[in-house]
């Protein structure tokens, strides 16, 4: 009969109180799980969102965060616009030899709690999420660029608005003014579904970009989109008729820009940032990004680059603070199973005399009271993961709707794997008091109390 | 004449409350293979001390013990260990089974400890539980078994590593009068079949089934029964 039979023979001996200090143990260790899980999801899907392109072209107000916030993650708003014929300049206009793909966008109203982007249709064809997969289509197909009216929804906007290809809807709040042109509130068409693609993609409305300045012109002054419509509205006349857009998504002809993603040991992806900062001398891109700004009345930011500072300055470090807090739960855990295990030495004192006088060595009883610590805490352990992923079935959903990242409940992070030498950490320092009172028993006085 | 154990003036103090208890004031003894020797004596007699001492679970203040021919008086706590789970098999009052452990593992606990579990040593714990009436009970837990079935189990439990001699302390203690006649027919058996037996009782009845009783008192051998001749000392 080996050691660890014995240990948990006595763990079921006294199965309430264990199954109490394992219970207790497991709901450290499933925070801690949540925790990891819910990084783990947003730092992937954050980095590899924001590498679909190169740059972004945005207005000048505001950080160049939120141009990344707002126009890759449809995050927060864009405080100002940009002339629509920036975008023009880079397409087909001065800057064009060194720019592969240029896509405009204007984020427009919240519809059933979901963004409205204006793009093209090339932003399906031309774009690829999540570093390397092509845009496909659940249902229906892109939006034709001859059709003004034709819409693009992701998956879960899809769902949630319960329209099907060839539906029609109102992509804003505001009352409209009938024309000709636009004679319907819900004039856009649902020309295709997207597969799901696990990024605020999924929770977005598209529709296309001529559709929506067609819109914005039958829009009252007070209409959602203030900035947009007042700007429209001063700048008619102007160059490219006075259209305005919220930024530029940029693909440039400098392949080897994009940002080398690395796995650390723990298997989570980093975007290597030395390596982006090296390519600030890389005589392309950089040129290019510094004559838009110089030229323009733009700023111009790097998705990779601002998402990787935003994790390692705010968010990897609340990550931080919330681990403290779950491995202090773990570490009080820790400390109610070492009081449960020391209480019960009392009672245990004339055992552990009787297995001394059998012939087990001091060093034996010592192990047998450390083994039922560390088999504790790994079966506290094993529910803490268990009771951790079924917390994220219940938050899943409301993390999707606050940053709309969905959060695959079952989705395992290898960090979690860290928690196992923990635990046996842990349980040793626990196990280690209790243990030295069953190595000091005094075999004769306890042996008949 | 093989001994099993022997005594040479071991006396045992204890320090209890600032003041010095003399447990056992030089007690010498020889306990030759095969003896039943029962130790009486009143309470404070230094009967509990002597067990300790013979159960190498205590270890004396000054003088010499021997089990076999080995002398064991200054051996560290690992060498006890060893010997108590190789030499001597235990036989308690309130029976020390494990509770969470069944009969089978009760008896086999002590080999475990010694690290010699086989196949085969599995087999010698049936034998042995067969020997004591307990075959059909392998699998019960200590809750389940009367008192007198409990102490069965420990008679076997305490002959599993063919000791040098069995050490039982008040073995009939807790029982009722049958039952206890019938683990004394036990033990007289054992003894007939060359088992040495050390019987620590404070109940004359019990004490008079043993070939020799040594009166304790004091810390002292106050006298000695052997097959009713009563030598005083």
């Amino acid at each position: 009969m080996p050691l660890w039979k014995i240990a948990w023979r006595s763990i079921q001996h006294r199965s309430l109180a264990s199954a109490l200090t394992a219970f207790s143990m497991g709901l450290g260790v499933a925070l801690v799980v949540a925790v990891i899980v819910i990084y783990g999801v947003l730092n992937q899907t954050f980095m590899r969102s924001a590498q679909g392109y190169d740059i972004v072209v945005g207005p000048p107000k505001g950080s160049p965060l939120e141009v990344v916030l707002g126009a890759v993650f449809y995050s927060g708003y864009l405080s100002d616009t940009i002339p629509y014929d920036y975008f023009r300049q880079l397409e087909t206009g001065r800057y064009s030899p060194e720019v592969e793909t240029a896509i405009p966008i204007a984020l427009g109203d919240h519809i059933f709690g979901m963004p409205v982007i204006a793009t093209a249709p090339k932003y399906f064809t031309k774009l690829k999420y999540l570093e390397k997969y092509n845009y496909t289509f659940s249902s229906g197909g892109n939006m034709s660029a001859d059709s003004d009216f034709e819409a693009v929804l992701g998956y879960t906007a899809a769902k949630k608005a319960k329209l099907k290809a060839g539906d029609k809807f109102k992509p804003t709040l505001a009352k409209h003014i009938p024309s000709k042109e636009f004679p319907e509130p819900d004039s856009f068409t649902v020309a295709g579904i997207l597969d799901p693609t696990g990024t605020p993609n999924d929770q977005a409305f598209f529709i296309n970009i001529e559709g929506f300045f067609i819109m914005n012109d039958h829009l009252p002054k007070s209409a959602l989109n203030d900035v947009m419509s007042k700007r429209q509205t001063e700048d008619k006349g102007t160059e490219a008729g006075g259209k305005r857009i919220s930024a530029v998504l940029v693909l440039t002809k400098v392949q080897d820009i994009k940002p080398t993603v690395t796995k650390d040991e723990r298997g989570m992806e980093t975007v290597n940032i030395e390596r982006l900062e090296s390519q600030k001398f890389d005589p392309a891109t950089m040129s290019l990004a510094d004559r838009l700004v110089q030229d323009l009345d733009v700023q111009v930011a790097k998705p990779a680059y601002e998402i990787t500072r935003l994790f390692e300055m705010i968010v990897g470090k609340i990550q931080i603070v919330l681990i403290i807090f779950a491995v202090l739960v773990i570490f009080v855990a820790g400390i109610g199973m070492m009081v449960s295990i020391y209480n019960s030495m009392n009672e245990r004192r004339q055992e552990i005399a009787i297995m001394r006088a059998l012939g087990a060595k001091r060093a034996t009883v010592m192990s047998i009271i450390l083994l039922e610590s560390i088999l504790l805490s790994l079966g506290g352990g094993l529910i803490g993961m268990v009771i951790g992923h079924g917390l994220l079935i219940g938050i899943g959903p409301i993390i999707a709707s606050a940053v709309m990242v969905v959060v695959n409940p079952f989705h395992f992070q290898p960090m979690e794997l860290a928690l196992i030498p923990g635990l046996l950490v842990l349980a040793s320092l626990v196990g280690y008091l209790p243990a030295v009172i069953a190595y000091r028993t005094d075999v004769a006085q306890s042996l008949n109390p | 004449m093989q001994l099993a154990a022997k005594l040479v003036d071991v006396k045992k103090e204890y320090v209890l409350k600032g003041e010095t208890v003399r447990a056992l004031r030089g007690v010498s003894m020889e306990i030759p293979e095969g003896d039943y020797l029962a130790i009486m004596g009143a309470s404070g007699s230094g009967k509990s001390t002597m067990l300790n001492i013979l159960g190498c679970l205590d270890k004396p203040t000054s003088g010499k013990i021997y089990l076999g021919s080995d002398d064991i008086t200054t051996l560290d706590d690992w060498h006890l260990s060893n010997i108590r789970g190789s030499r001597i098999g235990f036989v308690f009052q309130s029976y020390n089974l494990v509770q969470q452990l069944t009969v089978l593992e009760n008896i086999e606990v002590p080999l475990f400890y010694q690290g010699n579990v086989s196949r085969k040593s599995r087999q010698r714990c049936i034998e042995l539980a067969e020997m004591v009436g307990l075959k059909d009970r392998l699998n019960h837990r200590p809750t389940q078994l009367s008192g007198g079935q409990q102490q069965r189990v420990a008679i076997a439990r305490s002959l599993v590593n063919n000791p040098y001699f069995i050490l039982a302390d008040e073995p009939t203690g807790n029982l009722d009068s049958v039952t206890t006649e019938e683990i004394l027919q036990l033990l007289d058996r054992l003894n007939a079949e060359g088992r040495t037996i050390i019987l620590v009782t404070h109940e004359t009845n019990v004490g008079e089934r043993a070939k020799r009783i040594i009166w304790l008192k004091d810390g002292e051998v106050e006298k000695e029964v052997n097959n009713r001749k009563t030598t005083v000392l």
